[in-house]
């Protein structure tokens, strides 16, 4: 019977994914440099939803306030503040295709090779009650380690690599803080150069 | 819910329909709840300017105005300008509506009274109130009229100004709690009011109002309403916008207000955890009672969310409207700087253990106080608790593999 077969779990991952595909392209075969923005939000908002499927929530969180909140806001905001009659209608040309097709394509062809040598991907794993546990411990690790504790140093046999495993909270504060750097730099070349009309004040 | 019709049909429709129960009650929460604040922002504002508002429509007091002109919305034509993008004209009030419905998908409205159980809401309903903003930009764009360009424009500046010092308010509960689940966080203030995380300290009694003060911005009201303001930009990003299209941006609006409200009801001021705990007891019985004092909570979150809503608007009629650049000067110059020094005050008053209003309630000693690590107060067994919470942790990466 169909019902009994219906999961909405596949259900919904055929949706995200094929919608996710779907912008994808969309993106790629449409002109129109907002519509593009808007494809590729949608396009990254669905792959957001196969995070949230997949029981990564902080993944998807990230993704969503990332991706589709931080840049793609960005990206309009710079699109109508650039967005002149010259640049409105991208047209690319033959040449531009092809060097995208090959770089793409390379590209594809590296992760799909890299999909497929994953053995666990290969083999479905039926067990319902092993995926639940596995859902429920997505970001555990990963956020004690950023506060220092490395779970997996435990199951590090070798001596020398366990020493050199320490938690990520270090280099992630150091790129954070290179961040904060370039955004202040940022700022300080886009200050507005304005003539001092009254040096003793008022201005 | 899912296991209980489980029993009577087949798991995947049992899951389905559970999610289409969540979604219809939601969606029940966004359009009864449009309707009542615009009803009341009407009365409230009224009253503010000292005349009576909406009186007639429904009887006493007006209360089916919001019915009626929703209604009136429906039969109006809809019509898009010819120089719009039609597509994203169309789309645009539907993107802009998505992510506040979406937010209320990851806010609790009492224990466990959640569409969506994940452990990082919070996270996930900053992330999602941020994409509102979207909507608005499409629309400001795709209008073609250079009030609404303006206007989304301006809204795009705002929102991601404020989205910093909301986020760095949003992280100071996350750290007291130690966790990012909005379930767990009004769990912990459960108790008298005193263990609210608004009492905690002085820098999260600040931090509150900071919080509020980029809320309101967040969700584009006065007094930084700027995106629409009526005496510059006609009516901003939804100038051209007609019938029901035009008001999903103010169920957008509005739903937002109450999402916002909501969070800070949950971060600030215990959830479904009244003043007074008087349910504490029947929920510990369990069965059905325990069913009655997740009611009782869920009435008391959404009418702690409703006094939000109610506050905003009272600011809105009160307040004038800022420029653009002193919206973003109060957002730069005042609300990120206080948030950074609240934050790192809360967390200096957490780690040094100071004294919490909580502290002298003879009563109940549950809730944050109970669950303070060991380490934290600096006494004997640290390195037990450490060594037992990694082992716990590798227990679970274990199960993991």
């Amino acid at each position: 019977m169909l019902l009994g077969t219906f999961d909405l779990h596949t259900f919904l991952f055929v949706l995200f994914a094929l919608t996710a595909c779907l912008f994808a392209a969309g993106v790629l075969f449409s002109s129109n440099i907002v519509r593009m923005a808007f494809h590729l939000v949608l396009s990254l908002g669905s792959s957001a939803g196969l995070f949230f499927l997949a029981g990564a929530e902080f993944v998807g969180a990230m993704q969503l306030m990332i991706y589709v909140g931080g840049t793609l806001v960005l990206l309009v905001f710079g699109v109508m503040l650039t967005a002149q009659h010259r640049f409105l209608e991208m047209r690319t040309n033959a040449g531009e295709w092809v060097l995208s097709l090959v770089v793409g394509g390379a590209l594809l062809m590296v992760l799909l090779q890299a999909a497929f040598s994953v053995s666990q991907w290969n083999t479905p794993n039926t067990e319902r009650s092993q995926l639940a546990v596995d859902e429920s411990k997505a970001a555990t690790p990963i956020g004690a380690a950023l506060a220092g504790v490395r779970v997996d140093k435990l199951q590090q046999k070798d001596a020398h690599l366990r020493a050199g495993m320490s938690g990520y909270l270090m280099p992630f504060v150091i790129v954070s803080m290179h961040l904060l750097v370039v955004l202040v730099g940022a700022a300080y070349l886009a200050r507005p150069r304005m003539a001092v009309r009254n040096p003793k004040g008022g201005g | 819910m899912a296991e209980f019709f489980a029993q009577y049909m087949p798991a995947g429709v049992a899951y389905t329909l559970t999610a289409l129960i969540s979604a219809a009650l939601l969606l029940g929460v966004v359009g009864v709840g449009a309707l009542f604040f615009i009803w009341a922002e009407r009365k409230v504002a009224g009253r503010i300017q000292d005349r009576l508002g909406p009186t007639r429509t429904g009887g006493k007091f007006g209360w089916l105005q919001s019915l009626a002109d929703g209604i009136k919305l429906l039969t109006k034509e809809d019509i898009a300008p010819a120089d719009a993008d039609k597509t994203l004209f169309r789309l645009a009030p539907y993107v802009s509506l998505a992510p506040s419905y979406a937010a209320l998908l990851a806010l609790p409205f009492a224990d466990g009274w959640v569409g969506w159980e994940i452990n990082t809401a919070m996270f996930f309903l900053l992330a999602v109130l941020g994409l509102e903003v979207f909507g608005v930009i499409l629309a400001g764009y795709a209008s073609g009229s250079k009030w609404s360009l303006f206007g989304g424009m301006r809204q795009a500046a705002q929102v991601v100004s404020y989205e910093v010092p909301l986020g760095m308010c949003g992280v100071i509960p996350v750290f007291l709690c130690g966790t990012m689940s909005l379930t767990t966080i009004g769990n912990m203030q459960a108790g008298w009011f005193t263990n609210w995380l608004i009492f905690h300290d002085p820098f999260t009694f600040l931090v509150f109002w900071v919080y509020f003060t980029c809320a309101v911005a967040s969700v584009n009201r006065a007094p930084f309403d700027l995106a629409e303001a009526e005496s510059e930009l006609v009516a901003g990003f939804h100038t051209e916008y007609s019938g029901l299209r035009w008001s999903f941006f103010f169920m957008a609006e509005y739903n937002s207000m109450l999402v916002v409200s909501g969070l800070a009801a949950v971060a600030f001021f215990g959830g479904w955890n009244g003043p007074v705990p008087i349910f504490a007891s029947w929920k510990a019985a369990g069965g059905g009672w325990e069913i009655v004092a997740n009611l009782a909570g869920c009435i008391n979150f959404i009418m702690k969310a409703v006094l939000g809503v109610m506050l905003m608007i009272w600011v809105r009629w009160t307040l004038p409207r800022l420029r653009i650049d002193q919206v973003i000067t109060t957002c730069l110059k005042y609300c990120v700087p206080l948030a950074a020094f609240c934050f790192v005050g809360a967390l200096s008053w957490q780690l040094f253990d100071l004294p919490s209003p909580n502290d002298w309630v003879p009563a109940e000693r549950a809730g944050r106080a109970a669950v303070r690590e060991p380490w934290a107060r600096g006494t004997t067994g640290s390195t037990q608790s450490s060594a037992g919470t990694s082992a716990r942790l590798a227990q679970g990466s274990e199960v993991h593999r």
